[in-house]
């Protein structure tokens, strides 16, 4: 017997703590600051109209159909597609192995943070030797003889332990329970945040850089594939997760509405963080003389402009230490609600296949993805492979199985049965544009992603070095080559279940 | 700020914002009624 979500509160919070996770509070903010400020809202909300809503609601639709995550719908398709099943879970396995590496660096400030509180020791007005002293350093990602971070290493035990404890439950002892809890606080401490934030001296500063629009920009068809890139992998569509969790639900449950739901507070929580990280960085442009950019657009923002940031709202040590927690916790529930899903997706697929009780194949991925984890921990792994990777895995396999997805579900299985199953039980329904859109509009915005991330890809070799070139070549197209090769053992062996037989 | 930041600003919570608490007020009212007609069954 199939297990099912509890309640239809306990699917969305899983499914938009899935979709929600570090990403959001740096990606969205910086996409719209370089791709014209407010006016990048408009190719924004189109995106979020015709692809994001579109695709959450047939990912949801298709899995609860066939009551299997990722593999058994690519392969329900045709038997041979079953490989791109495969490649799509191991997506979430490889993102998972240096996404908690970062989560880990949340979970070391949060003991700093206390540290400080504590007056153990006094940091966050100066992060920068912490994060050189967390991160290490190494010449280039060749560079593996560099050393290896000990706090990264004994912090992603914990990241991986927990993300073991959750999974290894199932969906609704486990993954619901959780996400019952961390999404909701997640979603209020953001907002306490952002209020905060806002309160600031110099944050209109922020939020005019932010939001100023630049109407000139809107006609650049570049803004319109990164809108696109932006909001397609922010909803965490493509890697099996909303399958999955579709296929747990109640075969009379809400398909399109709870779509809807999920893709708004996703998108709810880009606005807010972007909100949050522009008044932030306008106050210490105001106080400090720095630049927007000064931290970098990346994770450098949460880890060093906003310890800054905090040393600076009070002079109680104490507030400022709590504050940080507070802060850094955040980062860790959203990064955690993510990741389960992320294990979630290939546990689903794998027990659909095989005949394995779900404790023990946790337990065999956890360890998988653990020792994957501990490469990134090296310097050289934080510091240049794990960008070389999340740029082939996260930007051309992901969007790439995307499209593949989309156009085989739309053109084999076909968008009027699916669209009439999402309807039945739903809160509203879709009308036939949803067809248009699957079959014509969304497979052809993917394509110019994939083929705008493989041209950027290529370009990028021309101005790299020797060193830089065989990296790339090396822990991008081999660790592609990995999980190609990964997929094909799965996919040669037998089903095992009986579930398959019927 | 000037308006133009202010008036996309507005816009773009708005959107959001605006259209996740519709779509859960929607959710709430859908699953009252279903309870509701539940109930009379009975």
């Amino acid at each position: 017997m199939r297990e099912v979500w509890q309640s239809r509160k306990g699917f969305i919070f899983a499914a938009a703590g899935a979709a929600i996770g570090l990403g959001n509070l740096w990606r969205f903010p910086f996409q719209a600051y370089k791709n014209g400020g407010g006016a990048f809202l408009l190719p924004y909300f189109v995106a979020l109209i015709t692809c994001a809503i579109p695709l959450m609601i047939m990912e949801y639709a298709y899995g609860r159909q066939i009551r299997g995550g990722a593999v058994k719908a690519f392969s329900n398709l045709k038997k041979k597609y079953e490989i791109f099943g495969w490649i799509q879970v191991m997506i979430p396995i490889v993102v998972m192995t240096y996404y908690s590496t970062i989560i880990s660096v949340s979970v070391v400030f949060m003991v700093y943070s206390l540290g400080h509180a504590f007056g153990i020791i006094n940091w966050l007005s100066d992060p920068g030797p912490i994060m050189g002293m967390v991160a290490g350093s190494a010449k280039n990602a060749l560079d593996l003889g560099a050393g290896i971070s000990i706090y990264i290493l004994i912090a992603v035990v914990f990241v991986w332990i927990a993300n073991w404890l959750i999974v290894k439950k199932g969906i609704s002892g486990g993954i619901e329970k959780i996400s019952n809890i961390f999404t909701p606080l997640l979603m209020v401490m953001i907002v306490v945040f952002m209020i905060n934030a806002i309160r600031l001296n110099g944050s209109a500063i922020g939020l005019e850089a932010l939001f100023k629009p630049d109407f000139s920009k809107i006609l650049d068809p570049g803004i319109w594939v990164s809108a696109y890139a932006q909001v397609f992998f922010s909803t965490t569509l493509a890697v099996g997760v909303m399958i999955a969790y579709g296929s747990y639900l109640h075969e009379k449950a809400d398909i399109v509405n709870s779509a809807f739901i999920t893709v708004f507070l996703n998108s709810s929580f880009d606005l807010a963080a972007g909100v949050l990280v522009f008044s932030t960085l306008g106050y210490l442009v105001s106080t400090m003389g720095v630049e927007f950019t000064s931290f970098g657009t990346g994770a450098g923002v949460a880890f060093i402009a906003f310890p800054i940031a905090i040393s600076t709202m009070t002079s109680n040590v104490v507030a400022q230490g709590l504050l940080g927690f507070v802060f850094f916790l955040c980062l860790f529930i959203a990064g955690l609600t993510s990741s389960i899903s992320m294990l979630e997706s290939f546990a689903t697929a794998a027990l659909d296949k095989f005949k394995i009780s779900r404790e023990k194949l946790v337990t065999i991925i956890s360890l998988f993805g653990f020792a994957g984890s501990a490469c990134f921990a090296s310097y050289a792994g934080f510091n240049y492979i794990l960008d070389i990777v999340d740029a082939y895995v996260g930007n051309i396999v992901i969007a790439g199985l995307g499209l593949i997805e989309v156009v085989l579900i739309s053109y084999i299985y076909g968008t009027k049965e699916l669209r009439q199953q999402a309807n039945e039980f739903s809160d509203f329904k879709v009308g036939k544009w949803w067809d248009i859109l699957l079959k014509y509009f969304t497979p052809l915005l993917l394509g110019a992603v994939v083929v705008t991330n493989i041209i950027n890809l290529f370009t990028g070799l021309l101005s790299m070095d020797v060193i830089g070139v065989i990296a790339q070549i090396v822990f991008g197209w081999g660790i592609v080559l990995i999980m190609i090769g990964a997929s094909i053992v799965f996919y040669k062996r037998k089903w095992t279940t009986s579930v398959n037989e019927k | 700020m000037s308006a133009g930041a202010i008036i996309m600003m507005v816009i773009g919570l708005g959107t959001v914002w605006g259209g996740a608490l519709i779509t859960i007020l929607i959710a709430l009212a859908t699953d009252k009624k279903n309870k509701l007609k539940h109930e009379s069954s009975k």
